[in-house]
């Protein structure tokens, strides 16, 4: 076994029951809004999309990428904006709007 | 190693440059923002912050990125980023700001569908510039897996996401020796990322994972029927995280795994509650085997449900009992979604307290199509979400209440779960309307629910039932009240 593998599954595993941790306190009523939220930030495979796209490896791979920028930022951008939009109409009772 | 990837590895070994420092520093930021982000999203009061901190996390991964691809000159095309960029801002954009609200749950299935897809296609990328025979074991396996689990995402979503838009059949569809020739598949993909391990140059073998993963997605999510959409949402969900951290294991990026980690997790646990809440076993769920649960007592079409005729009442004999109440609970279903009758529920819910009613709310967990959809929906219209009460604290409460008004439910109300062994929700958890002393139903015809169960609250004596289309009778109700 590789060293950074030891890494990354350390990495994988200690964020996995930090999320498990956090995210089970996320209460029923915030649960679609979680899912909206969790699907944005998995819009950080951007990261991988940008290099891919960038990259001077070829037109096909050029392409893919940037079939792939475009689906990941379409997750980033409209997942926040949803997330935000949904936030915003959780109001107490009498509370401002 | 290739210098495509900021480096972990190196750290190990030696010194990162000053640029490779800055980038990790960066995506440490990032995770630690996204992590803070989800923590404020545990009250409903701090949750918009979490989304503005998880905003800046994004912003310092992507502008790392970009920076470190410059310094590195592994970026030097900048005219398809930018055009992509550009139309997925505009595209995000679109559905974030005006996609409805009861459209949410396909909205999170197509964004899954996305997900999965870039995902699918940069570990095709990685292979085709980095694969081949010097391609080590662990690089291969998680870019195997990532092309396998993106694939299967793609397509699983974009099934959910037909079977929620009525695309595709919302009934379960099986067919003899399903599950044995899907478990044939899993094992023949996962047989084959091991080929690829010792002989990364078999560039048949790649594709023809990213095939099976395609195939897949398909097949798991074709038995499934429509009323089981809220686990399979969040199984997808968690299908993206795991995607998604094979990505970063793949680029040896931390950032990846630990969003994708936090994005597995948060489906798989939602998938728990939600498999919880129908009182399914996860292996059930994990394995995709809903076909069998509805099959139960299936009631054709149009047909009436047999034994005792059920109590309908008109509009006027509802909004009498209404006019009475001192206490009224609502039960809103898929129904209220179907029928946009959510500011027509808000609209009645005021008449009746200027009545001097209390007016609350039960949300089953599994109510509509995906976990905590009706809570948007009625936050949409503007009730206060400390009016809406969990199953588990509302559920005693209806014994002492005048009204219990189900909104286009049907399942989560229907005492077969309590009461009949040989029901196939029998064990589910629900909510006690018949309990009530009086339990008016709204609903558009006599047939069965989506699950083609019959619901022997709909027979009960307490039970007056109104037929139409909700948000109309809602309407008449608040009209007649007022008068």
């Amino acid at each position: 076994m590789s060293l950074t593998l030891i890494f990354g599954l350390y990495v994988f595993f200690l964020a996995a029951f930090t999320g498990y941790q956090v995210i089970s306190k996320v209460p029923h009523l915030l649960h679609t809004p979680l899912m909206a939220f969790t699907n944005a930030i998995s819009g950080i495979s951007l990261v991988g999309s940008l290099l891919a796209a960038g990259g001077h490896f070829g037109t096909l791979s050029t392409v893919l990428g940037a079939v792939a920028v475009l689906a990941a930022s379409i997750n980033v951008i409209g997942g926040f904006l949803i997330t935000d939009r949904m936030l915003r109409m959780f109001k107490k009772k009498g509370g401002a709007r | 190693m290739t210098p495509a990837q900021p480096q972990v590895a190196q750290a190990v070994v030696g010194a990162l440059s000053t640029a490779e420092t800055f980038v990790q520093l960066l995506y440490l930021t990032a995770s630690i923002l996204f992590v803070l982000g989800l923590k404020d999203l545990g009250d409903a009061q701090t949750a918009r912050r979490g989304v503005l901190l998880a905003e800046i996390g994004m912003v310092a991964a992507v502008a790392g990125t970009l920076l470190f691809g410059v310094e590195k000159g592994i970026i030097v095309r900048w005219e398809w980023i930018v055009v992509a960029l550009l139309i997925g801002t505009g595209v995000g954009t679109a559905m974030g700001l005006w996609i409805p609200m009861t459209k949410m749950p396909e909205r999170i299935a197509l964004s899954h569908a996305f997900g999965g897809l870039a995902v699918a296609l940069v570990g095709v990328v990685e292979y085709l510039n980095h694969g081949g025979p010097e391609m080590g074991t662990l690089r291969i396996t998680a870019t195997g897996l990532e092309v396998a689990l993106g694939a299967l995402t793609f397509t699983g979503s974009l099934m959910a996401f037909g079977k929620l838009q009525g695309f595709i059949t919302g009934r379960p569809v099986t067919y003899p020796l399903q599950n044995l020739s899907n478990l044939a598949m899993i094992a023949g993909t996962l047989g084959l990322i091991g080929l690829l391990v010792y002989s990364p140059g078999a560039s048949w073998a790649f594709y023809a994972v990213a095939a099976l993963g395609v195939l897949l997605g398909v097949l798991l999510v074709l038995p499934i029927g429509g009323a089981d959409m809220p686990v399979v949402i969040c199984l997808l969900n968690s299908y993206a995280g795991l995607a998604a951290s094979a990505t970063g294991f793949a680029l040896d990026n931390n950032v990846l795994i630990i969003c994708g980690a936090l994005d597995g997790f948060s489906g798989f646990l939602l998938g728990m509650m939600m498999s919880k809440a129908m009182n399914r076993s996860f292996s059930n769920v994990l394995f995709g085997a809903f076909g069998a649960v509805p099959e139960g007592k299936a009631v054709t079409e149009g047909a009436a449900p047999s034994g005792p005729a059920p109590n309908v009442g008109s509009v006027e004999e509802a909004a009498e009992v209404l006019r009475a109440a001192r206490s009224v609970i609502v039960v809103p279903g898929y129904g209220m979604a179907v029928s946009q009758a959510q500011h027509a529920v808000r609209d009645l819910a005021n008449v009746l307290q200027a009545n001097g009613c209390d007016v609350r709310y039960a949300i089953h967990p599994v109510a509509g199509r995906m976990p905590g959809h009706m809570n948007v929906l009625l936050a949409e219209a503007n009730v206060p979400y400390d009016h809406l009460f969990d199953l588990d604290v509302i559920n005693d409460d209806f014994t002492a209440t005048d009204v219990a008004l189900v909104v286009g439910a049907n399942d989560v109300v229907n005492p077969a779960a309590r009461s009949n062994q040989s029901s196939p929700i029998y064990g589910m958890p629900i909510l006690s309307a018949d309990m009530a002393k009086t339990c008016v139903v709204l609903k558009r015809s006599l047939n069965a629910g989506f699950a083609g169960i019959e619901n022997e609250l709909f027979v009960r004596s307490n039970t007056m039932m109104v037929l139409g289309d909700a948000k109309k009778t809602l309407m008449q109700f608040t009209s007649a009240l007022k008068e």
